[in-house]
């Protein structure tokens, strides 16, 4: 196991720099964990290990935050539901945020922020 | 075994200050009139209190500030910000150290200015690494995402979120304190202005000034009152996680689990209320926790509100005082939900004063449906 000098929360940044999604698998009881932590929430271990993400989600839940297009206009705000059983918050992308529907299927991809981000299977 | 704490500790007396607006007074001005209206209705001095339970949207080291500010040096104090819950939350650690003898009086109070000193809700700033990058508006984005859900799962309409804010303010039109008294209708809601759907403007409690205060006190030292004694018959806290993402289910809050602890200290089941205090921060607020709370199965809190048992001549009022929607959301609602159950169980709660009213639920709702307080107040023990 590799020791790195920074906590989960600065790891995950940092794989995102690089342009990874990767996700804590606790390696007592075998579930993974979302937001970065340091003790498992399932379990109380500490042995969670990292793996890279599926990127497989759906929608959980949306919202279309309403804005002024002065404002930077309306945009998605959703709960995923990623394939490993843990929640993200993000958004869509290549889709209108009115076509987003609960149950969508999604696909992460990594933004220029860098940011976990989700497009819907099929879209371009 | 634990200590049986049912009826260890009553309500002596409540106060209001500053509903709606303030203006030229601090959150600490408002709050300290409050506790003084408090203190006078129960006919208790300043210095009796021995006992603090206190937070506000202000002070970092609210116990310390609120303390310093009354004069009082408490015996027991709990600062805990649980969120707007917190107030409710109290009724759990005051009746502790009540019934433990830490204590004798209790002080629970709040007060905001933030409509004048601000007018927006005032909100801590901390960081939420992981909503940040998407551009979170908490609250009201996780509260739209749970009502999405629901809408999803049950077939809760905007009509019927549309329906509960109707209903607080048809009792906000009987309550001379509340700020919003104009009629309102289904269609003026579901035209509203959109915030995050599917909630709109008129599905968002209002941003007021305000303070509020409650005494409570022992068993012995409720037999001296004036006034009859409001019991605290049960209590229950819970909270499962902060940010929404971490909600377990979002349709379901933990008021699942508070409601049942406090209906099993008090020995009462949901059919014996007479009148409900809830924690109106948004439309769907009311539909989750009259479901999770007992009064009407999951997913059916819509058709609850929908069929009127709600309202002004309803079978179980629903916040009689207008609620956060219509009467009064100084930032913190929970304790209001206290002071208008007390006022409603003595009989002075005026043109909405509902009749034949003995046994009162309130809740507090804290952060994003993240902390969850209940409590059961009565007038027998």
């Amino acid at each position: 196991m590799t020791d790195f000098p920074n906590g989960p929360d600065a790891q995950f940044r940092q794989f995102l720099a690089e342009g990874r999604f990767m996700l804590q698998l606790c390696g007592a009881c075998g579930r993974h964990v979302f937001a970065p932590r340091v003790l498992c929430k399932h379990c109380g271990s500490d042995r969670l290990d990292w793996v890279a993400a599926s990127g497989r989600a759906t929608v959980h839940a949306a919202t279309v935050v309403r804005q002024k297009p002065e404002k930077g206009g309306d945009y998605l705000y959703a709960l995923m539901d990623l394939a490993e059983g843990v929640r993200m918050i993000s958004t869509v992308v290549g889709t209108p945020p009115d076509a987003v529907r609960i149950g969508d299927r999604l696909r992460a991809e990594i933004d220029d922020t860098p940011r976990v981000v989700f497009r819907k299977e099929g879209a371009a | 075994m634990s200590m049986d704490l049912r009826s260890k500790a009553a309500v002596a007396g409540v106060g209001l200050y500053g509903l709606g607006e303030a203006p030229g007074e601090t959150h600490m001005e408002i709050m300290a009139r409050a506790v003084k209206a408090a203190l006078d209705d129960a006919g208790v001095a300043l210095a009796e209190v021995d006992g603090l339970f206190t937070t506000n949207m202000n002070n970092l080291l609210a116990g310390p500030s609120v303390a310093e500010y009354l004069g009082i040096v408490p015996r027991v104090t709990d600062a805990t910000n649980f969120g707007g819950s917190a107030f409710v939350a109290y009724l759990q650690s005051a009746t502790m150290a009540i019934a433990t003898g830490l204590c004798e009086v209790a002080l629970i109070c709040y007060g905001s200015n933030q409509r004048t000193a601000s007018g927006k809700l005032h909100s801590p700033v901390e960081p939420q690494p992981y909503e940040a990058p998407y551009k979170p508006r908490n609250p009201i984005t996780a509260y739209a995402l749970a009502t999405a859900r629901h809408m999803h799962d049950f077939g809760t309409t905007r009509r019927d979120l549309a329906e509960v804010a109707v209903s607080m303010r048809d009792w906000a039109q009987l309550n001379p304190d509340a700020f919003l008294r104009d009629p309102l209708s289904v269609d003026e809601v579901l035209a509203a202005r959109m915030v995050a759907d599917p909630l709109s403007v008129r599905d968002c409690c209002l941003v007021t000034d305000g303070g509020g205060a409650v005494v409570l006190v022992s068993e012995a030292r409720a037999r001296t009152l004036r006034k009859a004694p409001v019991w605290v018959r049960g209590f229950g806290v819970a909270h499962t996680h902060k940010s929404i993402m971490e909600m377990p289910e979002l349709t379901i809050s933990p008021a699942a689990i508070s409601g049942p602890l406090a209906f099993d200290m008090a020995g009462v089941t949901p059919k014996d209320i007479d009148i409900v205090e809830l924690y109106d921060a948004f439309t769907i607020n009311p539909i989750l926790f009259m479901e999770d709370l007992g009064f009407c199965p999951k997913g059916q809190g819509g058709r609850f509100f929908t069929e009127g048992h709600s309202r002004p001549g309803g079978r179980l009022p629903v916040n009689t005082n207008g609620g956060g929607l219509s009467c009064t959301h100084p930032g913190m609602y929970g304790v209001f939900t206290i002071i208008e159950a007390v006022q409603q169980l003595r009989g002075e709660a005026g043109a909405r004063q509902v009749s034949d009213c003995a046994l009162a639920l309130v809740h507090g709702n804290g952060g994003t449906l993240a902390s969850q307080a209940t409590g059961i107040l009565g007038l027998e023990r």
